[in-house]
């Protein structure tokens, strides 16, 4: 009998996976797109490393999903994602998974904007990333440990950028500063869901309100250099790690599956 | 064909010291630590190997290599596998290899106590060993590289980060 534990599990560890697939295909938009050639690369680079992450959660999730599957058969709850076969992989979680069963943050799915978004974006992700890896590498999951432990290196360089990014156009010239500020009106109301678990999250993972108070702290600080402004008391949105997504999630997973939807069981 | 009785670890180190890395080519995949043990169980060999960087798209590429390299050294049964704790770090990097790097034009990565997240400094040029250089981008040409410029020689470069 799969117990409830091993749900809560594989669907903490796809919340995991999405979340970076879906920022790090917003982030790749930018690729050929970046204001300079070296920001292009440092966007691209960011997203290439948030894949990597993505993978590592999936093929977990994947074996995760099969080994429950195994020992129950059909009766084994399925998060989705069958390949051919029957066979869950990473590929198939990635491309075959219906807009529902995706449980990544909303704020990973929300546009790029200008250059001023995506960079605060990326900021308050980062900032997020940051403390939730620092908790989870003491995980006494071994594998969900192992994969924060690894991916906090290059999570502390993602933050140092986009923080030092933030403070530049904050503090840059008028256009620049109006820029952020409407950047962090469009934003700020996507945060809070990082902060609010999921079902799921209480059980298999870690208490992540409790990062509320030092990520507050970190965009304070990052703002005051930046002469932002902390926004005041607004209504946040909620719904992504339950499968309750903005209407833009559905436009990235046509451009992202689409290949594996039109040409089902393609190889490169 | 190699029997298993005849086979030894050391053997096997031998042969991935001749595998290179995709990206950086001088550079050979013992080198940068990337290998983390040999084992041999039964009749096969099982290769340990982690990845430098979570996202690196050179390992799938390192794995197939590391298989060519065997197979054409008489070995049949291989099996590769990655992991991921300990992580790696540059510190695996062997002098060897931080040496190869400098020649090549790559600064080799610089250990800095940076505790507070402040940019890595005194980064030596490459070309002309001075320590008055600067950093363009926290980003280069590959995930594991930071682009950088001397300012007395003027010549730009890739400085291998610390990890």
């Amino acid at each position: 009998m799969i117990s409830q534990m091993n749900s809560s599990l594989i669907d903490y560890t796809l919340h995991l996976a999405d979340t970076n697939l879906i920022l790090a295909q917003r982030n790749a938009e930018w690729c050929g797109h970046g204001p300079i050639l070296e920001q292009d690369i440092a966007i691209t680079n960011t997203s290439l490393d948030l894949i990597g992450q993505a993978r590592n959660f999936y093929q977990y999730a994947a074996l995760l999903i099969n080994e429950s599957k195994n020992n129950q058969g059909l009766k084994a709850p399925s998060p989705g994602g069958e390949g051919v076969g029957g066979e869950v992989t990473e590929d198939s979680l990635a491309y075959l998974r219906t807009e529902r069963e995706f449980k990544n943050c909303l704020l990973a799915e929300q546009p790029n904007g200008d250059w001023g978004q995506t960079i605060l974006r990326q900021f308050f992700f980062s900032a997020h990333q940051f403390l939730l890896y620092e908790k989870l590498q003491h995980s006494t999951d071994e594998q969900i440990a192992a994969i924060a432990a690894k991916a906090l290196k290059e999570v502390t360089y993602h933050l140092r950028w986009s923080s030092e990014w933030v403070v530049r156009l904050g503090n840059g010239t008028e256009e620049s500063h109006q820029r952020m500020l409407k950047a962090i009106d469009e934003l700020w109301r996507y945060t809070g869901e990082m902060f609010l678990p999921a079902a799921y999250e209480t059980e298999a993972g870690f208490d992540v309100s409790l990062l509320k108070g030092d990520w507050f702290k970190k965009i304070a600080s990052v703002f005051e250099e930046a002469t932002l402004p902390v926004p005041e008391k607004v209504f946040m949105q909620t719904g992504g790690k339950t499968g309750t997504h903005t209407e833009h999630l559905g436009y990235i997973l046509t451009e992202l599956q689409y290949l594996q939807r039109t040409y089902p069981g393609a190889t490169w | 064909m190699v029997t298993a009785s005849s086979i030894q670890t050391k053997d096997i180190w031998e042969i991935l010291e001749q595998v290179t890395d995709p990206e950086i080519p001088v550079l050979t995949i013992t080198d940068l630590g990337i290998v983390r043990d040999v084992k041999l169980n039964a009749d096969e060999v099982e290769v340990i190997i982690t990845p430098t960087y979570t996202g690196c798209p050179a390992m799938d590429m390192i794995a197939i290599n590391i298989k060519l390299a065997l197979l054409e050294n008489g070995y049949s049964k291989i099996r590769i596998t990655s992991v991921l704790a300990p992580a790696w770090t540059t510190e695996w990097m062997s002098e060897a290899g931080k040496k190869k790097l400098k020649e090549y034009g790559i600064a080799p990565p610089h250990a800095i106590t940076r505790s507070d997240g402040a940019s890595d400094s005194v980064i030596a040029c490459p070309q002309c060993n001075s320590t008055n250089t600067r950093l363009i981008s926290e980003f280069g040409s590959t995930a594991c590289k930071a682009l950088y410029q001397c300012n007395d020689c003027k010549e730009p470069f890739d400085y291998f980060k610390c990890h």
